[in-house]
């Protein structure tokens, strides 16, 4: 047996992006893995065990090995096993890829989900300023198949779990298009192919059950 | 590729994420060209051109291009000066839990830090308490090594420089004490063997310099009580 192989298990959560980026990632590489999901927001003993700092999902376990936070899962995996690699050689494009995902999952995280619906200012501002941080992923993806080029990276993982099937659902269950077509029409492009990659689409939560999830989540974070 | 090319970085004289790229590269021997980047008076069209997003320093110029944020920085660094000083360990285990400290550092405890000594009256307990429970974390993960990296500095020290230098300064100018000898005996003694590196002592902003900064943008406490 090779260190590579022995049970790879993940703690996640069927609706979290964060956990379904790391199954995209595990697919690709055609990685077997046991699944364990956990009946969030009820934080079972095993994750409290497992992620006592953070106690969220998704956890990585890996001959033993416990891993928590979904990029480093991800850059840990593309280490582990060579094949598909989702991360470039190149440094300076290692870090542009790093930049873009932490840009993805703060700033995007933010005003997809958090400002929006806040909408301190209102419903219209919240968009617009939502809009502008798009603006730059649009830019980013243009020329490109994807963002990590020819085949599906790092970022797509990270972007791809988190705007289509998680905010964009949300965005359906408030009735607003964040990412209109005609204005973006790169990312939408984008988001078409993504839906053709076998590794995606089986990653792809429930789309009626993700709606009503994400408008509970809401709920929740209002009141918070 | 030729790395003898010129290594430019705009700072801040005063920021713990500026100093993280300075520090990483006079660790590794790299030259490099310092620009200051006064980003409290007016941003330069320089920053704006290399950092159009976020607009802040740290940004690293090199072979043309630029990187922004700071410990996506010394991760370019690592990955492109590999021989000299390495920052981060072989093993793809090691190396991911290093990156985690690194990021629970950065996310979590260093913004506790700032909120427990400066942040608004009603919310002081509570992040005493928080400030509290991440340096706990920190302080067992220390143990009995010199630095988080071992027995050299390594990615985790360099991520936590704040609490090194920056945060005891701050609990002066502020008032409020919370990383003491006797609460986390290993994080002081820590923060002591990270100061008085000959390196990384040489990059530090002056304790006056940073004191005077402090007082004067926060306040005191006490006076803010009054």
């Amino acid at each position: 047996m090779t260190e590579n192989e022995g049970k790879v298990k993940l703690l996640g959560c069927w609706a979290s992006p964060f956990s379904r980026r790391v199954e995209m990632a595990l697919k690709l590489k055609g990685i077997p893995y046991e699944y364990l999901e956990e009946a969030l927001p009820n934080k079972s003993p095993l994750l409290l065990e497992l992620n006592p700092i953070h106690k969220k999902v998704p956890v990585l376990v890996h001959n033993d090995k416990i891993l928590p936070e979904s990029h480093l899962i991800l850059e840990y995996i593309d280490q582990t096993w060579s094949n598909n690699p989702i991360l470039p050689q190149d440094p300076y494009e290692k870090s542009m890829a790093r930049f873009w995902a932490k840009f993805i999952d703060e700033q995007i995280l933010t005003v997809g989900f958090r400002s929006l619906v806040k909408a301190e200012k209102g419903r219209e501002v919240a968009i617009e300023e939502a809009r502008e941080k798009f603006a730059f992923l649009e830019k980013e993806v243009t020329g490109k198949d994807f963002f990590g080029g020819k085949t599906i990276g790092f970022v797509d993982m990270v972007a791809g779990s988190i705007i289509p099937f998680c905010l964009a659902r949300l965005w359906e269950g408030m009735r607003i298009d964040v990412i209109p077509e005609d204005e973006f029409p790169e990312l939408n492009r984008w988001i078409k192919t993504l839906k053709d990659i076998e590794s995606v689409r089986e990653c792809i939560p429930h789309r009626e059950k993700q709606i009503e999830h994400m408008m509970k989540v809401s709920e929740r974070y209002k009141l918070a | 590729m030729n790395q003898e090319e010129q290594v430019q970085v705009l700072g801040l004289w005063g920021s713990p994420f500026s100093k993280r790229v300075e520090m990483v590269l006079k660790l590794k021997g790299i030259p490099y060209e310092y620009i200051e980047e006064d980003v409290y008076v007016q941003k330069s069209p320089m920053l704006l051109k290399l950092n159009p997003i976020h607009k802040k320093v740290p940004v690293l110029v090199h072979q043309g291009k630029s990187i922004a944020e700071s410990l996506v920085i010394v991760e370019y660094i690592e990955d492109t000066w590999k021989t000299s000083y390495p920052l981060l360990p072989h093993d793809p285990y090691e190396r991911s839990m290093a990156r985690f400290w690194a990021k629970y550092v950065d996310d979590k405890v260093m913004l506790t830090l700032w909120k427990a000594c400066w942040g608004p009256e009603s919310e002081r307990e509570k992040m005493v308490e928080e400030a509290y429970d991440g340096l706990k974390y920190l302080e067992e993960e220390l143990g009995d090594k010199q630095f988080f990296g071992g027995e050299t500095i390594g990615f985790v020290d360099i991520a936590a420089d704040f609490i090194a230098y920056w945060f005891g300064i701050a609990q002066e100018a502020s008032g409020v004490m919370i990383m003491t000898a006797e609460r986390f005996p290993k994080l002081q003694r820590w923060s002591q063997n990270f100061v008085r590196n000959n390196i990384i002592k040489e990059v530090l902003p002056p304790k006056e310099k940073l004191m005077a900064l402090f007082k004067a943008q926060f306040g005191n406490n006490a006076s803010n009580e009054a």
